[in-house]
């Protein structure tokens, strides 16, 4: 793992206060997996919930997967992490055909997921791999809570507890990271403070994230690509080429806004 | 989830005793005397109405004549002698059927085709009174130790392994997936995720099977035993020595409540997380 770090000049501006942390980290090497999605059909009983789907996801990428309440996002999102298997089709991580869960990929769920009974500490290096404590404190660090490493989880707000799970997800250095609406249980502000975080971390670490989101707003502001699936197909591909952050340029973000919502209304 | 734990009524408990702290001490004082003025005002009518003959000494001996029974008995080493007795019985029959209940709950708790295999016999098993079968038990093994032993093996299991069992089925299912996506082992799955998940619901079976422990301790001495506490009692019913019998109940009544204390301590050390159990409440 690589925490030897050299002090660079933090970004100013909203994310000051991330930036007031310890040892900001210097920009890394792409290390992201690309993902292949060939033809995947998935089934559960007689309902098929993933019908036919072909995704290629660049290395290094961030993209959303937006829709609607039971339209194959999350399960879609478990076949690429290798949570479940395709009925039909394949899922390959940087070429490799594999079964079973990918290998260098995290995931953050809608609730946190934290082990009651392990402070803080502990829950972000859950897998006690070797120099576990500074890891952890390394990358409690990075989201802004190197002061609540000895606390107990159920202390912390709800907010705190996702960035903890955050620490979690990205102290190994993933080469992907899942995000199954991480953000959907926050209030409006700590979402945002959240999706700052998130997009800022992405930036310096650049690992592939595979966002599912309802929010499309949450998706158009964190990603490069927003992928629309109805009835279990892709409906639409939308690549963003706004320059980030993407919350600069309101009107092309509203306008994109726009355009999938109403997509989504269909 | 690790957050929808109901806050700690302690905590509110807590709270409003606040403003104690900055009083008088004498509140402070009443406030810890208070609970115990009931029992102490019942003992003084008690020993009045004992030593102005309003109850016969049959009846119900004075309180100050049972401590002098406790007393004498101490003194000849045979009080010492039946508590000991009685306690190793409790603590053998404990350790042997509480060790089975957990083994037994875990592994049907974790594996399918175990629990498939011996949950629906052990559930026809438990329906029996444990205490129906002490007629079985002196046949089988005489009024000999392992009669008693055996019986508080049986009563403890029961309640053991039907809350690790739950225990462990009830671990939250987000968190086992996360310990999946993380990659943990088995073992690691086990140590971090499940034990420590199924710990509240163990701990309350070890709790409830302490009460049983005692329970069919006191009957099973009472019925067929040549020692302990139970067999002291008996033994004091035929001389009509009515203060050795409260005796006999104050002790088992003292065992039980130490069983339960340690009980106790037991889940505030591994239940150190818990809001409902930690030491040092928080408020909000």
């Amino acid at each position: 793992m690589f925490f030897s770090r050299t002090v660079t000049n933090a970004d100013n501006g909203p994310d000051a206060w991330l930036a007031s942390q310890p040892q900001p980290l210097p920009p890394m090497q792409p290390i992201g997996s690309a993902v292949d999605v060939c033809g995947v059909t998935k089934r559960f009983g007689d309902r098929l919930v993933l019908d036919g789907v072909d995704l290629h996801i660049e290395p290094g990428s961030f993209v959303s997967i937006v829709g609607r309440s039971g339209g194959g996002k999350s399960t879609l999102l478990r076949l690429i992490g290798g949570l479940d298997q395709p009925s039909l089709g394949t899922v390959r991580l940087d070429g490799a055909e594999r079964s079973g869960l990918a290998p260098q990929m995290t995931m953050m769920f809608q609730d946190a997921r934290l082990l009651p009974w392990q402070r803080v500490l502990g829950n972000v290096s859950v897998t006690r791999n070797k120099h576990w404590r500074r890891d952890a404190v390394a990358a409690l660090a990075e989201v802004g809570l190197a002061d609540r490493a000895g606390e107990w989880p159920s202390v912390l707000s709800g907010g705190q507890r996702q960035r903890v799970a955050l620490a979690r997800a990205l102290v190994s250095r993933p080469h992907l990271l899942l995000l199954d609406e991480p953000l959907g249980a926050l209030d409006a502000l700590t979402r945002r403070e959240m999706q700052r975080l998130i997009e800022r971390l992405w930036q310096e670490q650049r690992f592939t994230a595979v966002l599912v989101t309802h929010d499309v707003a949450e998706a158009v502001a964190l990603s490069d690509r927003v992928i629309v699936l109805r009835d279990g197909r892709i409906a639409s591909d939308h690549a963003i080429s706004i320059p980030r952050p993407h919350g600069r340029t309101a009107g092309k973000t509203a306008e994109l806004e726009a355009e999938i919502l109403e997509e989504l209304l269909l | 989830m690790s957050g929808a734990l109901a806050p700690a009524p302690a905590a509110s408990a807590h709270a409003h005793r606040t403003p104690v702290r900055h009083s008088v001490p004498w509140q402070r004082i009443a406030d810890t005397m208070l609970p115990w003025l009931v029992p102490v005002v019942l003992i003084a009518v008690w020993q009045i109405a004992a030593t102005e003959g309003w109850i016969s000494r049959r009846t119900l001996p004075s309180p100050w004549s049972i401590v002098t029974a406790g007393a004498a008995l101490a003194q000849s080493g045979e009080l010492e002698q039946h508590v000991l007795t009685s306690c190793r019985r409790a603590f053998l029959g404990f350790s042997i059927g509480g060790g089975a209940g957990l083994a037994l709950g875990l592994l049907n708790g974790l594996s399918r085709p175990a629990e498939k295999l011996l949950d629906t016999t052990l559930q026809m098993l438990r329906n029996i009174p444990h205490l129906a079968i002490i007629p079985m038990v002196i046949l089988w093994f005489g009024i000999e130790e392992s009669a008693k032993v055996f019986l508080v093996a049986v009563g403890v299991f029961f309640p053991v392994y039907l809350n690790t069992f739950h225990g462990v089925r009830l671990v939250d299912g987000g968190l086992i997936e996360m310990g999946r996506v993380y990659k943990l082992g088995r073992l690691a799955l086990f140590q971090r995720v499940i034990m420590p998940g199924a710990m509240p619901s163990i701990l309350l079976g070890i709790r409830y099977g302490l009460g049983i422990m005692w329970l069919t301790l006191i009957v099973a001495e009472t019925i067929s035993a040549s020692s302990g506490i139970g067999y002291m009692t008996m033994n004091a019913r035929e001389f009509l020595q009515t203060d050795v019998v409260l005796l006999g109940v104050l002790i088992y009544a003292l065992l039980g409540k130490a069983a339960d204390a340690a009980a106790r301590a037991l889940e505030r050390v591994l239940l150190s997380w818990h809001p409902n159990f930690s030491v040092k409440q928080r408020g909000g």
